[in-house]
């Protein structure tokens, strides 16, 4: 482990980092988990319903991807999104606050944990249904190319959505068409509650599918900061100079359930020595603190500092997502047609709800 | 003004709203070096070329799950369905992601998307080619549904489709393609959500979309010369957004309503215009309102029994008969 770290700590994208850029990296992975753990403290508490797909032992993906994209870079995700929303540089208020259902959230309280958008950031959502949004990720590279801009469409799916037939509709087309899209398969070994093995059929990895459609793959190691933006790097120089698509799986692990109400993450599928060993082995938070302490970028002080920001960053979007107001019950009609909100002549030509 | 086929009427707001917007693009299976499964697109790609007019492979949920991507982010696709029917397959990105993207994100983004193909029965392609999903989609908040009964009408709906900023299921008639009527060759908009009334009179109201419209008319015709009745025969043009105001002044004036829809009756286009004649004008009837749907079973492929299984202008005189007996 050691030795791959440093191998890609030389890599340019990496060597060429600040202190202050790498201080940047872990605080953007811790905050991750602590507006994460907040949340998930408020939602056992009773402020949020549905669905809360947890992030946690995940952040250096969404952290090192995001962190290498450049301006004309964009970023689509599933629903276990809170982690890309923050690395895009989504404030926590409105992810809280969209959590807790408020009209101060990103999407209004119309949306939920599944469904953070930030179009002024690149980042395109939040998408619940499996594999559902790997066409949309498509589309994104394409208007790309198409405004003749150089610049990639970072598309992330789970190790369960690769068996979603759209996925190899879009692998086709995106190389048929020479598509700046990065496929990115964060593979935490369960889609819910069914193991990898019990799910996809296996060669070498997921991504190697990708040879299929003669598209370059790479798998890694995504427990390593700098390892994700190294391979992320050497996409995105693809994707900016030569229109091709990539794709790269990320070996990763959730400490938490498929989504909170998930009863057997412990013990059931899995085994809690498991979950164990890979907070102890793998997290990927301690090992990058690890690394910039032993390189001396930070001093222990200087992390518990970070941390505790980043705790009090989380505990004051709580607050101020229970003291928002919620949606007024005629926000129900609100942003379903563009030309309605606006009033346009469209908007007002015709019926277009249906209420009794 | 020329007379011109339907499908060619489509292919002059391609045109015209390709030379007006560089965002448009047209996408679809064989629209482009085909000239289109149904010629609609015939010599566009050849004129515009290949980042314009594109060919896609037989991949419904990619390359409309990829306008509404390229949607999101401001181009404004034309996507070909060959057949609506085949939406089944990219159902999903249609409605979820189509469909719901501007509410999940708060009006944040928009999907400024048309997709577009034919949606009819009668030419014997068996149930799985022969769907009217009208009803299927227009009952999605978010989507809107639009189905021309002409040329003209189709070329001035289609291009203030193009232009609307919201998801517009554009849905067209294999049966309608080669028809032709006056379509000026010059920049004219349809509103979407705007009925028109096709004739005028006073003693019954046809309601109609799409070639369901034709029907009606004949059915007119018949009942005016054979029996003395004269029908008012109301396009409804688009279905979501509705043009409730246009249906209730016919009803308010002829008190009887016989509604022709291709759709299947089971929560088709009519049971909802049925229902807003019941909740409006209840005290307006003189009589129950009557249907005339595709008959209830999936699209028969025997050719003569087909004909007989959509909607005929003899069973629109018929229920006519009933309701102003």
């Amino acid at each position: 482990m050691e030795k791959t770290t440093a191998k890609h700590a030389k890599a340019p994208v990496n060597a060429s980092l600040s202190a202050e850029e790498k201080i940047g990296l872990l605080r953007t992975m811790l905050r991750i988990r602590r507006f994460e753990q907040t949340a998930l403290k408020f939602y056992n508490a009773g402020k949020m319903g549905g669905f809360l797909h947890v992030y946690i032992g995940q952040e250096s993906i969404a952290t090192g991807t995001v962190s290498v994209l450049g301006e004309h870079d964009h970023v689509i995700t599933a629903y276990r999104d809170h982690g890309h929303a923050i690395a895009c540089g989504m404030g926590m208020n409105e992810c809280m606050a969209e959590l807790f259902g408020k009209s101060t959230g990103c999407s209004k309280g119309k949306g939920g944990s599944m469904h953070f958008f930030a179009p002024d950031k690149n980042f395109w959502g939040g998408h619940g249904i499996v594999g559902g949004q790997t066409p949309l990720g498509l589309g994104l590279a394409y208007a790309v190319k198409y405004k003749g801009l150089r610049g990639a469409a970072l598309c992330f799916l789970g190790d369960g959505a690769v068996n979603q037939g759209c996925f190899y509709e879009s692998l086709n087309m995106a190389a048929l068409f020479e598509l700046p899209v990065i496929y990115v398969i964060e593979n935490n070994k369960y889609s819910m509650g069914t193991s990898l093995e019990r799910s996809s059929v296996l060669d070498r990895c997921l991504a190697q599918r990708a040879e299929a459609f003669c598209i370059d793959w790479k798998q890694a190691n995504g427990e390593d900061l700098y390892e994700v933006r190294a391979v992320t790097a050497w996409a995105l120089d693809r994707a900016w100079n030569q229109s091709k698509p990539s794709v790269i799986e990320f070996d990763t692990y959730r400490y938490y359930g498929h989504s909170v109400a998930d009863s057997k993450h412990k013990g059931g599928y899995r085994l809690e020595e498991e979950i164990e060993r890979y907070k102890r082995e793998h997290d990927p938070l301690r090992l990058f603190k690890a690394t910039l302490i032993a390189d001396k970028t930070i001093t222990e002080e200087q992390y518990e500092a970070m941390d505790a920001d980043a705790k009090n960053e989380a505990a004051a979007s709580a607050k101020f997502a229970d003291e928002s107001p919620l949606p007024e019950p005629s926000d129900i009609f609100s942003d379903v047609y563009f030309e309605v909100d606006r009033q346009t002549e469209a908007g007002r030509t015709g019926r277009h709800f249906f209420n009794d | 003004m020329a007379h011109i086929e339907y499908r060619d009427a489509l292919n002059q707001a391609f045109a015209e709203e390709i030379e007006r917007d560089p965002n448009v693009v047209l996408i679809g299976e064989e629209v482009a070096q085909y000239d289109g499964a149904y010629k609609v697109t015939r010599g566009l790609w050849k004129k515009y070329g290949d980042k314009r007019v594109v060919d896609t492979p037989i991949s419904e949920a990619a390359f409309i799950g990829m306008g509404v991507g390229a949607a999101m982010l401001g181009l404004r696709p034309v996507i070909e369905l060959m057949f609506w029917s085949f939406a089944t397959v990219a159902y999903d990105q249609i409605v979820n992601n189509a469909g719901q993207i501007r509410y999940m994100s708060g009006g944040l983004i928009n999907c400024p998307i048309v997709i577009r193909g034919p949606a009819n029965g009668g030419t014997n392609v068996g149930a799985t080619h022969s769907h009217t999903p009208e009803n299927w989609f227009a009952a999605i908040p978010g989507l809107k549904v639009v189905s021309p009964a002409n040329g003209y009408d189709a070329k001035g709906l289609m291009k203030t489709a193009i232009r609307d900023n919201d998801p517009v299921l554009f849905m067209e008639n294999t049966l309608l393609y080669g028809e032709k009527c006056e379509v000026p060759e010059g920049e004219y908009l349809i509103p979407l959500g705007l009925a028109d009334l096709k004739r005028e009179g006073g003693d019954v109201s046809l309601i109609a979309h799409g070639r369901s419209v034709n029907v009606a008319m004949a059915a007119a015709e018949r009942l005016a010369s054979e029996h003395g009745i004269q029908a008012d025969v109301l396009d409804l043009r688009s279905i979501r957004p509705l043009d409730q105001d246009a249906i209730l002044r016919s009803v308010a004036k002829t008190h009887r309503v016989v509604l022709v829809d291709e759709s299947k009756p089971f929560c088709g286009v009519s049971a909802q215009i049925s229902s807003i004649i019941m909740e409006n004008a209840f005290d307006e009837l003189d009589a129950p309102v009557r249907r005339v749907c595709t008959l209830d079973a999936p699209a028969i492929y025997s050719p003569p029994i087909e004909k007989l299984q959509l909607p005929t202008s003899d069973r629109v005189v018929g229920k006519v008969l009933e309701v102003c007996a």
